[in-house]
């Protein structure tokens, strides 16, 4: 039952990973100044879910703080620069 | 992991683990392949809140099994998701929206896909 619980949160972490890869790339070669945005947001809440996911497999409550702090910082970063991008120079991509 | 965790309380976990991976991947692989931007803000927005909702409800399962009574302070997290998801959509959605009008505007071409 352990070996059960090991793998399903070493296939969380992989997919987690992966979708962070994902956004990485969209980040790179996104065509637009929003999709930019989009993939940072995509890539904390990624990032959130792996620090959740490790904190369920340790066993330790300190993860889900930090977790909780990453959520709440990723979103006042990814509000303030589509406030930018609403408001800001005409910066053309 | 705690050793006194029941079997259909390992199993529970495991399954709302293997499930938030597979939301994850969709999320982000639906905004890498989607072909707008306004399709591709959907994706990862819904899916991504799915995912963390099932993680926070194993890690209810998980903490309310090893300090033996309900602990529901991990629902903040998909809480405060639940909240912010939408809010940073629109105001990524009514960004791209004005740049894109204001480009359009500006070179008096077509309108072009792209935000």
């Amino acid at each position: 039952m352990n070996q059960i619980f090991q793998f399903a949160t070493f296939f969380a972490l992989g997919c987690f990973v992966l979708g962070m890869c994902l956004a990485v790339y969209r980040l790179g070669a996104g065509p637009s100044m929003a999709d930019r945005v989009l993939a940072l947001d995509t890539m904390y809440i990624n990032g959130m879910l792996i620090l959740l996911t490790l904190g369920l497999r340790f066993g330790s409550p300190l993860y889900f703080d930090i977790g909780l702090l990453i959520c709440i910082f990723g979103f006042v970063g990814s509000v303030a620069m589509a406030k930018f991008l609403l408001r800001g120079e005409v910066i053309e991509p | 992991m705690s050793p006194d965790l029941p079997a259909w309380a390992t199993l529970a976990i495991s399954f709302l683990l293997i499930v938030a991976g597979f939301f994850a991947v969709t999320g982000s692989l639906g905004l890498l392949r989607l072909p707008h931007f306004y399709s591709r803000i959907h994706a990862p927005t819904l899916a991504n809140t799915l995912a963390s909702f099932c993680i926070v409800v194993s890690i209810l399962i998980m903490a309310s099994f090893v300090e033996h009574r309900f602990v529901a302070h991990s629902l903040l997290v998909s809480f405060f998701l639940i909240i912010t998801s939408p809010v940073t959509a629109m105001l990524l959605m009514r960004a791209a929206i004005k740049r894109e009008l204001r480009r359009n505007a500006e070179t008096q071409e077509e309108p072009q896909q792209q935000g």
